[in-house]
């Protein structure tokens, strides 16, 4: 690890201050993917800004047919939230099954939705779910928000403070997991909502995106027989030594049907 | 029999210190004026060094002293030496020099060539990066295949073709006539995959020098502290062994990794009098996956010749072999006399011939894995016998009773060199098949076809060579080194006992077995009895833990030991009751004159022997301490029979084991608990090989699986509760009867697991797939 300064942010302007002051800032939330990477020495950022100790980004709120998840708030406090699992049960079990114990004691939200890895189990729920970012200056459209891989709509300085969720008819979460880090290989999140069938696609391609042609085809028939015989597309999708394109877009289908099915 | 003697489950005596925090690995050790390493490595698998400036490096803060390969080549130091000679078809294997740091060329991604020494570890991490190394990258043959053919990039220029050495094994004009008589022949080509040992504890090392004493003092992360002392002392850096210590402390795993002299230890403790302060290195992670040696690395074709009963007539392996850049400790003896030695398996095979090519790559060195070389013999032999069974509609258990060698047929002699000591092979099959429960397959199979999976079965009959070794058997065999094993038990004056073995434990569990077989035969407390090991000023000598011989060669010096400590106790008690020494008896700790009630205690012989007041000291001398080696009349081999069951997801390709049945013979069990332990973690290893573990390396030589993002160790959840169980036919040529349990279910697990997943996958057309069966490969196959 190199050298860098340490600073704790007391509230969340106070991070944004500290964090445009530095000449190479970082914010740190549960530092699951910063920390590995600085010990590898990977990143050499002069200032990490450790928004652990901002209250005001922890909690979970449910009101009005809304789960509201504050940024700072663990994986594992979503997964044993008992409003939560009344109100989305497939996103208490999405944040369930991220990472190991460790990871999901020390892993954040915002941390997760913001570092985008195309491999993270939380962007499929935010799209599956139509979700709302909550940043210190706007909100975002979960639709909007993921632009790439480890890329996101959220501009230099800019904190992510909750993820907000409307509940939905019914939704499912299922993953295959990559056998050795246990990331999604593909995992695919599928909600029925107000607003139509959503089918939210992780771990395939370079970042979370939807399957119109499977959501289309839920539409008139939300059964996993609809989804019969379909798969993704190949082109685009991560190709590495875990996994072929093919076997990826093959992927896709049996867990949309298998997420479908466990919608009940 | 105490109640914590010979085949009582006790509860480890070293678990508290382990589970409380209280070990002392090498990493805990830190010495006053102590300096931190770290190794400047190439990234690169083939370059030229063309040159070496640590000038900006030397002038960083903290930095202490800079050596590189061109100062350790000009102290005129030895290089890493091999400590087993193979002799091929055409002549002694091709030896290349290993030079502890590499001067004019690095010949794999991690070889290292310069160290860092700061005053602390960042320091010498943020010069280690100041170093500035100019590389001229050459091409490299990062595979077997890639080694071998015309053209390719050379690794040595003292090994054309990057031929280490073409050996064989029995006569082939012989074996090619079985072949022409057989009523069918059975073809595989195997893959025995590459695997990262990863080990709990990473590889650490602190070395120090006396300047008062002049002795040099290393402690180092080892499964055999004598034979690094033996090796780095005379063969590396030509230090006399009186005034050089190596300690093992408690060491976290080993699987066979920590068994070898590596580059680190011979550095930190050349560079520790250089700069005459300690010095202490350990490994990262990500180091470890670059620089400890890997294991197997085989591709195999392999032909079995039956007649129409299903008798086998013949067996022929061809086989080419890793060993990676540099020829390790043991790695030429891994792919010989480890394996084709094993390839008659439990069977009658009446003629084998087995060939190897052993090959260098831009690759991490290849040696000893758990089990090394048997895996891959089991892995050949119970695919082949399995696959023919098949072929032949034969059930594969009727097959291989067909063809096991019968229990009346001991000692058998192989057509393979080794001679078996004993084995009741058709026991252990039955045994695992009842509780595997196989006659009930097929109606599992049918209701597992009903939920969409694939059902399959497969058996693995297993046979290793353990209790390594008999020195004169592997003297002739090109070993450089006897394999004899010595105790020491120091009987104190109140009748406590320490126990001082050449073996060494890294979570074998020593300090409570042999402190059972102590409290057993001298009737003490196990409480009173302590078990050390791995420090070369402690112990006379020793030859270390590997090859499941800890128990079968130094449970038997113990053994040995503890006659001489016996029969000079009954004469001390003979003279304190007055009686012919022919007359004492022992048993739990009480000596008695035969036809008398008269007695005396263990603690009151021993008290006697230190305060020897009316004592005959012409005639016997005092103490109570006793040595002896013991050089083993041959291996042991432990066998048995393990059965898995697995059923496919053909959606995914997910492999699940569902069921494991083990029945294993290991000659007699001193503490079933321990055994029982070692035999799961052992199956796990396996399952992992067999599901899980793949090192892949890409064609440029880098490794593609250097981190647990990318290389699959088995967890908890890979795998079901396993049903294990034991039965006994004692080692006839040792004093305990003992075989060995260490490796067994790393060598039998692979091929049962492989077999179910064909069995599983026969069904639907597949024929082959190769370690690990991923879920990818597993679907890939389905859908090819």
């Amino acid at each position: 690890m190199h050298d860098f300064t340490y600073h704790a942010a007391g509230s969340v302007a106070d991070a944004a201050a500290k964090v445009a002051g530095g000449e190479d800032a970082v914010l740190m939330a549960g530092g699951m993917t910063l920390l590995p990477t600085l010990k590898q020495r990977l990143a050499q950022p002069s200032d990490v800004v450790d928004l652990a100790a901002v209250a005001e980004l922890r909690g979970i709120q449910v009101s009005g047919g809304a789960v509201t998840v504050g940024a700072m708030t663990v994986h594992d406090a979503v997964a044993n939230s008992s409003e939560v699992a009344a109100a989305i049960p497939a996103l208490a079990d999405v944040a369930g099954h991220i990472g190991d114990p460790q990871v999901r004691n020390r892993g954040t939200i915002g941390g997760s939705i913001a570092n985008n890895d195309p491999a993270a189990d939380y962007p499929a729920a935010l799209v599956g779910l139509g979700a709302t970012v909550c940043t210190d200056r706007r909100e975002i459209a979960a639709d909007d928000f993921f632009t790439g891989m480890f890329e996101t709509a959220l501009d230099e300085g800019e904190i992510v403070t909750a993820v907000r969720f409307p509940a939905p008819e019914t939704a499912a979460y299922v993953k295959f997991p990559n056998p050795a880090s246990r990331y999604a290989i593909v995992g695919v999140f599928v909600a029925r909502t107000a607003g139509g069938v959503r089918v939210a696609v992780t771990g395939a391609a370079g970042c979370v995106y939807r399957e119109t042609a499977m959501e289309a085809a839920l539409e008139g028939n939300f059964s996993a027989a609809a989804l019969e015989g379909m798969t993704a597309s190949a082109d685009d999708l991560n190709e590495d030594i875990h996994a072929s394109a093919e076997y990826r877009a093959h992927l896709v289908g049996v867990m949309a049907r298998r997420a479908v099915a466990a919608c009940g | 029999m105490p109640k914590d003697g010979i085949g009582a489950s006790v509860k480890r005596k070293e678990d508290y210190r382990f589970i409380t925090g209280q070990g002392a690995y090498t990493d805990d050790i830190d010495r006053p004026g102590q300096t931190y390493a770290v190794f400047v490595r190439s990234p690169h698998a083939h370059a030229r060094i063309a040159s070496v400036d640590t000038s900006a490096a030397a002038a960083m803060p903290g930095v202490v002293k800079i050596l590189t390969g061109a100062d350790y080549a000009a102290d005129g130091l030895g290089g890493l030496p091999c400590g087993w000679q193979v002799t091929g078809k055409d002549g002694p294997m091709v030896e290349p020099p290993h030079p502890p740091l590499a001067a004019d060329r690095v010949r794999h991604v991690g070889d290292q060539l310069a160290v860092v020494i700061a005053n602390s570890a960042a320091e010498a991490r943020d010069a280690a990066e100041a170093v500035a190394v100019e590389y001229e990258p050459l091409a490299a043959a990062a595979s077997i295949d890639a080694a071998l053919s015309p053209g390719a990039p050379q690794v040595h220029d003292e090994a054309p073709g990057n031929l280490c050495y073409d050996w064989e094994l029995g006569d082939k004009a012989d074996v090619d006539a079985a072949f022409a008589g057989a009523h069918h022949v059975t073809r595989v080509e195997l893959v025995n995959n590459r695997l990262v040992p990863n080990a709990m504890e990473p590889r650490a090392a602190v070395a120090e020098y006396d300047r008062a004493t002049r002795e040099y003092t290393l402690y180092t992360t080892s499964q055999n502290p004598h034979v690094i002392r033996l090796l780095m002392g005379a063969f590396v850096l030509q230090l006399p062994e009186h005034r050089l210590r190596v300690v093992a402390p408690d060491v976290g795993g080993g699987f066979g990794s920590k068994i070898f002299h590596y580059a680190e230890e011979a550095i930190l403790t050349w560079a520790a009098g250089k700069v005459a302060r300690p010095i202490k290195w350990t490994a990262e992670r990500a180091e470890s996956f670059v620089t400890d040696a890997h294991g197997r690395d085989h591709v195999t074709v392999a032909e079995l010749a039956l007649d129409a009963d299903g008798k086998f007539l013949g067996l022929k392996v061809d086989t080419r072999a890793n060993m990676g850049a540099y020829l390790s400790t043991f790695a030429p003896c891994v792919p010989t006399y480890l394996y084709a030695t094993l390839l008659a398996g439990q069977y009658t095979t009446p003629k084998i011939w087995c060939g190897v090519q052993a090959v260098f790559t831009h690759t991490v060195p290849v040696d000893a894995y758990r089990g090394a070389g048997r895996p891959e013999a089991t892995f050949v032999v119970e695919r082949i016998v399995e696959t023919a069974a098949h072929e032949m509609g034969i059930d594969p258990a009727e097959l291989r009773r067909r063809n096991f060698v019968p229990p009346d047929a001991f000692p058998y002699q192989t057509p393979v060199a080794l001679v078996y000591d004993s084995g009741d092979y058709e026991g252990t099959l039955a045994a695992a098949l009842a509780d595997a429960d196989y006659n009930g397959f097929a109606a599992r199979r049918t209701e597992a076809e009903a939920r969409g999976k694939l059902r399959g079965i497969g058996l693995s009959a297993y046979i290793e060579a353990c209790g390594i070794a008999p020195s004169a058997v592997v003297g002739s065999l090109g070993a450089r080194a006897g394999l004899y094993e010595c105790g020491e038990v120091r009987v104190h004056p109140t009748g406590s006992v320490t126990f001082f073995t050449g073996t060494h434990s890294h979570g074998q569990g020593h300090e409570t077995t042999f402190a059972q077989i102590i409290a057993e035969r001298l009737g003490v407390d196990i409480d009173a009895v302590e078990v050390v090991h791995g420090d070369t000023s402690k112990i006379p000598f020793g030859m270390g833990t590997y090859g499941s011989r800890s128990l079968a060669v130094g449970g038997s010096a113990l053994s040995r030991a503890l006659d001489k400590v016996e029969t000079k106790a009954k004469r001390i008690a003979a003279h304190l009751m007055e009686a012919s020494e022919a007359d004492i008896e022992f048993a739990d700790g009480q000596f008695t004159v035969a036809g008398t009630d008269k007695s005396v205690g263990f603690g009151d012989v021993a008290l006697t022997a230190y305060v020897p007041h009316n004592y005959p000291i012409e005639e016997l001398e005092p103490g109570l301490d006793e040595t002896a080696y013991y050089d083993p009349a041959n291996f042991t081999f432990p066998a048995g029979c393990h059965v898995c069951e697995v059923e496919i997801d053909p959606d995914t390709g997910a492999v699940e084991i569902v069921n494991f049945a083990a029945s294993d013979d290991f000659g007699n069990v001193i503490n079933p608990m321990i055994v029982e332990g070692q035999v799961h973690g052992g199956i796990v290893q396996g399952v992992g090989q067999a599901l899980l573990e793949g090192c892949v390396y890409g064609d440029d030589g880098q490794l593609a699986t250097g981190s647990y993002m990318d290389y699959t160790m088995p967890r908890a959840d890979d795998v079901p509760s396993f049903t294990v169980s034991t039965r006994t036919t004692p080692c006839p040529h040792n004093p305990l009867g003992a075989k060995g349990c260490g490796e067994a279910g790393a060598i039998a697990a692979p091929a049962a697991v492989m077999n179910a997943v064909h069995h599983a996958l026969a069904s639907r057309g597949v024929s082959r797939i190769d370690m690990p069966a991923t879920p990818a490969r597993v679907w890939q196959a389905l859908n090819a």
